[in-house]
């Protein structure tokens, strides 16, 4: 066991606590950016100026006519910017366009007195635009080769001798929809300048030293200059990764330049309008399999559609590549990635970062090809599964495969799986109108930044004179829970109750260069480096205590405040620290965590780019209604692995949180650009929540089970843990499986369902009714007269 | 800026009497408490969908005086509120003396980013306290807890974070109000009572009219005012398409409008009742309506939202014009004028239009008794909770000795207005009620209307549930 992993008796750790701000939220105590505006004194407040055209060149901008509207301070364009005009990292996201490149895009900012104000104010800019050309459907930008970035390939094996050798070879194409991030919290920021002309920002952002950079950037000062805070978001899914940072540089650039504090929250609309998604994508495939129903060659080009520009589209094209085997067994794989370039929003980061996008088109194959080899798609993924020894396609072993099989066989007896299977045929068999299914998908997700350099973390931890901690660390709050995992960490390594150690908010001030609180990675990261700078204290404070108690420092121990040796002799934590103090013993210090041990050549794709694999297993159980598509989803049973819980309760929540979101990806989100040639084209019909359907309480599973994979040690992670955000999402898989299943039960035995994503009740109504009409119409069975 | 009004308007908010001050007219509820530094209620979508801005208003009840209301802050003129009573997540409780809603959502990881929380508080408070719920029933399905809890009302706040099993666990675990709770103690005494609200702000008024005489006059004079009750749809043009009129009247407290009686030859409803007050009132006599409350928008939005308005939008895709169309419902139109019936399947005369003067107020529904013994109401939708219509159908027939003798078909959302199937109804009246005759008017009234392809559903699939509303509806039987 690595002394990283190795978790001490009486842990904090492991202990199942509510979120450390739960009272504030439930209270509305909890402070968001945008509560700090009314706290602030002269605040202005912004507007965007939104492009009505999906592609156009601006030939003419005249903010003149908003300065007269009475409240309007100050039309912000890009002849204001003294630094560089780019909102990314990417160099292609300029801040200030001189092209609209997608319906919504924002080409001018107007600060003023009020929102009022300001919103009056952008409608009087007036800006000529010369309409171009746009694409907007990924199969667009296919047929006119408009893409970016750098296309990828991923192969192992030999998928041209394994076609000619395989028993059955199947092909399709398959194009699903991406998914709006939907935090509850906007965007937003609010900066201002002190007398220093330091910069300061509060930011709903999850990378805060990349928004630090990109507002310097902006301005053309040196990164020391601005400081970002960030004390919790609304929610960030990853749509708070890269996405913050022009809306933070607007902030700051408008107080810069009128001197005053300058918010900028978007509402609704605008957020859905100019902020990135995750990326639908197209596929096209050819599977082959052997007569026992094992996939032995899969040959995909995958089309992930970028939007207007790069963002983070090149990693999350990786992902998707990297986990096309979902949790099986492939022998011989070839892919290709590529990235359209699309007249939308730039689509981004967003739980399970690509993840997603590969393994819904091996379910897909799977789910339509199990009827025509003869398999219930259940089974035939069973037989798929990869077993101890196997590797993936991109070379890194596949550790701890066996933990798969041990979810399945759980959520198989937990879930009553035989049992209810039969009682299902039986229903079906008695209810014409009505079917029901149950199906089983896995989950094998890969942990760490595919970029080996953002696998990096660090901490500052004080420990004041009279024993009470305050920890410091690079990661943002966004509702995982990661603070409450901070504290737990921080408690635990110094052998302290709870209560004495209290987190403050995260600034770039206190701890620099940071990653992104993304991947997955927000504990295992940053509670490595917490972990890392207690021990520095607690050795140190070891010597001091082996002093006074007479031992050696290596048998002190630190054990709920109490500081012992195995004489029985102790002393409390305060003694030690006030003793340690006036010995002029460092009291505090910095924690820096790297992961060791990955290795990614990105050109070639091949490596072992992840820690480790976190793996789950769902049982979804669904009834569909044949007069409509409309469904319910009976019961859902998860197992899932998060090593050894740092925090239970905040695990389970995780884990449920995913699996309904990814529900509403696979079933419910729709997303609808305009794609006709009529005058809105472009233009996002879905752009509020009234029409952009979130899960609500009718979507949850009647009945849901979540369990935590039991002895599941991570070796290679803090206390023995595992990462838990992403990976539970795709459990869902699971509910759009039986879905088609329960389609495919209006028809004959065997039928082969192609199923739309999402998979709305009018997709289930289509694939069903293409199933019943492969049968002829049933007689109408009637209760009444 | 200059304000005129009667008396200083004022809130009484968490206890406190708060003046509203000089605030524009349109001001939401919402942005006026946050202004105040009470930043718990949020905004997540300004259009009454997510509840993140849910506030408790003191509201007249049907089962004890006042019942404690869970509202959309977002949509409220903050004027609208003049005199009224609000607690919001900030005054049930404070992190060292939790309210008990509170306390359940707290410890059983109830908030993961915490957004939604407040709202979804306010909400959970309104059941909690909600005088007819009670914890001696015992019985429990899946959208009702043990505790006599009802998870509609829950079906207005959105949470994006902890797929709602621990909000559902928390509401299903909390008891009966403590002896001494005040907020409980509120409801054996009744309301405050409407006031007359006069406020100008930069040439904007908002009137509150102490009667309907003087609201007919205001219309009379002055016929683009802008009428509001619940706001549940003036507050959407406000929030998202900047509406601003220059002159607001309210009418959801004008006794006139709130009038109720059952029988013995129809029933008769105030505009100004909500759905809520309306299902409480009806308490299940109309089983075509008892079907259709739940499916309308949500909890929050039926809190809100009166039966008028709903019909005064004639929005086609509104949920009650097809069940009010099937129950051959008649409109009571009033003007200084006089007043006059309009049959409601004559009112609808375009897309959004109506037979309604600019000067006219819907004052009354009538639903003519007896009721027809079988009755239905199918809404097709993405979402079972919460969402609006793709297609909407209410059916109210009778049958006997096996021959249907009466059938009238309401359609939402095939057409610029809401329409009755009159072919489909042709085609069943006089006909055995068997499976040939409903799939051949099946048939007839998938082509009925005009439907049009939109983000929440193509022609097709419009059309092919017109169709299967129908086979679903005889499959389910008509028990008669």
């Amino acid at each position: 066991m690595s002394s990283l992993s190795e978790r001490p008796q009486q842990a904090v750790v492991g202990l199942p606590l509510p979120h450390e701000s739960a009272a504030l939220h439930v209270t509305g105590q909890a402070l968001y950016t945008d509560d700090f505006v009314v706290r602030t004194k002269d605040v202005l407040h912004a507007w965007p100026v939104q492009s009505p055209h999906t592609h156009a060149r601006i030939t003419d901008l005249r903010v003149k006519p908003a300065y007269d509207v009475p409240g309007v301070v100050r039309v912000l364009t890009g002849d204001d910017v003294p630094g560089v005009n780019d909102a990314g990292v990417k160099h292609d996201e300029p801040l200030f366009p001189t092209e609209a490149m997608f319906h919504g895009h924002a080409i001018c900012w107007v600060l003023a007195e009020s929102l009022e104000a300001a919103r009056l104010g952008a409608a009087a800019v007036e800006v000529d635009y010369e309409p171009l050309d746009s694409l907007v459907t990924v199969r667009e930008a296919i047929a006119a080769g408009s893409f970016q970035g750098t296309g990828r390939h991923l192969a192992r094996g030999d998928v041209e001798a394994a076609f000619a050798s395989a028993a059955y070879v199947f092909d399709g194409e398959f194009e699903f929809a991406g998914q709006e991030h939907f935090y509850l919290e906007t965007h937003s920021a609010l900066s201002l300048v002190d007398e220093n002309g330091q910069i300061f920002v509060q930011s709903s952002t999850q990378h805060p030293s990349e928004t630090q950079e990109i507002v310097a950037h902006v301005l053309g000062v040196p990164s020391h200059e601005v400081t970002v805070q960030c004390l919790r978001m609304g929610g960030g899914f990853g749509g708070k990764e890269m996405q913050p940072h022009g809306f933070a540089a607007i902030a700051a650039l408008g107080a810069t330049l009128t001197g005053r504090p300058v918010r900028l929250r978007l509402n609704r609309t605008q957020d859905i309008t100019m902020s990135g998604k995750r990326h639908g994508f197209h596929s096209a495939w050819r599977a082959g399999f052997d007569d026992d129903g094992h996939l032995i060659a899969l040959d995909a080009t995958l089309t992930a559609d970028g939007g207007w520009s790069l963002d983070l589209s090149e990693p999350v094209l990786a992902r998707a590549m990297c986990h096309i085997d979902n949790s099986y067994r492939i022998p011989n794989v070839r892919v290709d990635g590529r990235i359209a370039k699309t007249n939308k929003t730039s689509q981004t980061a967003f739980r399970g970062f690509g993840g997603p996008q590969g393994m819904i088109v091996v379910e897909d194959i799977l789910g339509r090809c199990a009827p025509m080899l003869g398999y219930d798609g259940t089974e035939l993924r069973r037989r798929n599964l990869y077993r101890v020894g196997d590797t993936t396609p991109y070379g890194q072993p596949v550790r701890h495969a066996d933990r798969l099989e041990s979810c399945w066989t759980q959520v198989s007896g937990n879930g009553d799986v035989v049992r209810r299977r039969a009682e299902i045929e039986a229903f079906n068999a008695t209810h014409p109108h009505t079917k029901r299914a149950l199906a089983m998908t896995p989950v094998k997700f890969g942990i760490s930044f595919n970029l080996t350099a953002f696998n990096q973390a660090g901490a500052l931890v004080h420990v004041y004179k009279d024993g009470s901690v305050l920890i410091n660390h690079g990661g943002t709050e966004m509702g995982q829970g990661l603070h409450t995992k901070m504290l737990q960490v921080a408690a635990t390594t110094l052998g302290l109750p709870l209560a004495r150690v209290r987190l403050a908010p995260t600034r770039t001030d206190k701890v620099p260069n940071t990653s992104a609180t993304a991947a997955s990675s927000g504990a295992d990261l940053n509670g490595a480096a917490i972990k890392n700078a207690c021990e520095q204290i607690r050795d140190r404070l070891a010597q001091v205590a082996g002093g006074k108690l007479g031992i050696g420092p290596h048998d002190v121990r630190f054990v709920e405040g109490q500081v012992s040796g195995l004489s029985g002799d102790s002393l409390s934590w305060d003694e030690l620290v006030h003793t340690a103090y006036h010995q002029r013993v460092q009291l505090w210090a910095a924690g820096f965590y790297r992961t060791e041990g990955l290795h990614w050549d990105a050109n070639a794709m091949r490596g072992e780019p992840f820690k480790y694999f976190a793996y789950g297993v769902a049982a979804a159980e669904v009834e569909v209604d044949g007069f409509s598509g409309a469904y319910t989803l009976r019961r859902v049973d998860i197992v899932h692995d998060v090593g050894d819980s740092l925090s239970p309760l905040i695990d389970i929540g995780q884990i449920e949180g995913g699996f309904v979101q990814g529900t509403g990806w696979l079933t419910l989100e729709d997303l609808r650009w305009d794609e006709s040639d009529g005058p809105h084209r472009g233009r996002l019909a879905t752009q509020a929540a009234s029409t952009y359907k979130l899960p609500s309480f009718s979507e949850m599973p009647a009945e849901f089970n979540v369990n935590l994979l039991e002895k599941a040690h991570e070796d290679g992670a803090v206390y023995g843990s595992k990462a838990v955000g992403e990976p539970p999402l795709m459990l869902a898989f699971a509910v759009r499986e039986a879905l088609r299943q329960a389609a495919a039960a209006f028809g004959p035995a065997g039928t082969s369902v192609d199923l739309a994503s999402p998979a709305t009740p009018e997709a289930v109504y289509w694939a069903l009714d293409r199933a019943r009409s492969s049968v002829g119409s049933e007689p109408l069975e009637t209760s009444g007269v | 800026m200059s304000t005129t009004t009667t008396q200083a308007p004022s809130i009484t908010v968490n206890g406190e009497q708060t003046t509203i001050g000089d605030v524009a007219v349109h001001t939401t509820v919402l942005d006026w408490l946050r202004d105040r530094g009470l930043t718990g209620a949020k905004e997540g979508c300004a259009e009454g969908e997510c509840g993140a801005c849910s506030v408790l208003v003191a509201r007249p009840g049907t089962d004890s005086p006042t019942e404690w209301t869970a509202v959309n802050a977002c949509l409220l003129p903050v004027a609208s509120l003049d005199g009224q009573e609000v607690i919001t997540s900030e005054g049930l409780g404070t992190p060292a003396d939790l309210h008990p809603v509170q306390q359940e959502l707290a410890v059983r990881g109830g908030s993961q980013c915490g957004y939604c929380t407040p709202g979804f508080v306010c909400s959970m408070a309104a059941e909690f306290y909600r005088s007819t719920r009670t914890t001696a029933n015992g019985h429990s399905d899946h959208e009702h807890g043990p505790n006599g809890f009802d998870l509609h009302a829950l079906s207005g706040n959105l949470c994006r974070c902890t797929g709602y099993r621990p909000i559902r666990d928390a509401a299903y675990a909390l008891g009966e109000p403590a002896l001494n709770d005040a907020l409980a103690a509120r409801r054996s005494a009744p309301p405050p009572p409407p006031a007359a609200t006069a406020i100008a702000v930069d040439g904007a008024e908002f009137l509150r009219p102490a009667g309907l005489p003087e609201v007919l006059d205001l219309l009379a004079e002055c016929p683009e005012a802008q009428i509001v009750a619940g706001s549940t749809d003036v507050g959407v043009e406000v929030n998202l398409r900047g509406v601003r009129k220059p002159l607001i009247v309210a009418v959801d407290r004008l006794t006139e409008l709130r009038e109720f009686s059952f029988g013995p030859d129809e029933i008769r409803i105030g505009a100004a009742l909500t759905l809520s007050e309306l299902e409480r009132l009806l308490a299940g006599r109309v089983p075509l309506l008892a079907h259709l409350f739940p499916q309308f928008a949500s909890r929050l939005i039926r809190n809100g939202a009166t039966i008028g308005g709903n019909l005064g939008t004639a929005s086609p895709i509104g949920d009650t014009p097809p069940a009010l169309l099937a129950l051959d419902a008649s409109l009571v139109l009033s003007s200084r004028r006089g007043e006059r019936i309009v049959p409601l399947a004559d009112y609808f005369t375009g897309y959004r239009e109506t037979l309604k003067a600019p000067d006219e107020l819907i004052r009354t529904i009538v639903v003519p008794l007896p009721l027809e013994p079988v009755t239905a109401f199918h809404k097709i939708a993405k979402r079972r909770f919460d969402d609006i219509s793709s297609v909407a159908v209410g059916y109210a027939v009778d049958v006997a000795d096996g021959v249907v003798r009466r059938a009238r078909i309401g359609l939402g959302g095939v057409a610029a207005t809401p329409l009755r199937a009159v072919a489909t109804e042709q085609a069943l009246i006089g006909k055995p009620w068997t499976e040939r005759t409903v799939r051949e008017a099946a048939a007839v009234m998938a082509a009925e209307g005009t439907p049009m392809d939109d983000h929440r559903a193509s022609s097709s699939y419009r059309s092919a549930m017109l169709g299967q509303s129908l086979l679903r509806f005889y499959a389910e039987g008509v028990g008669a």
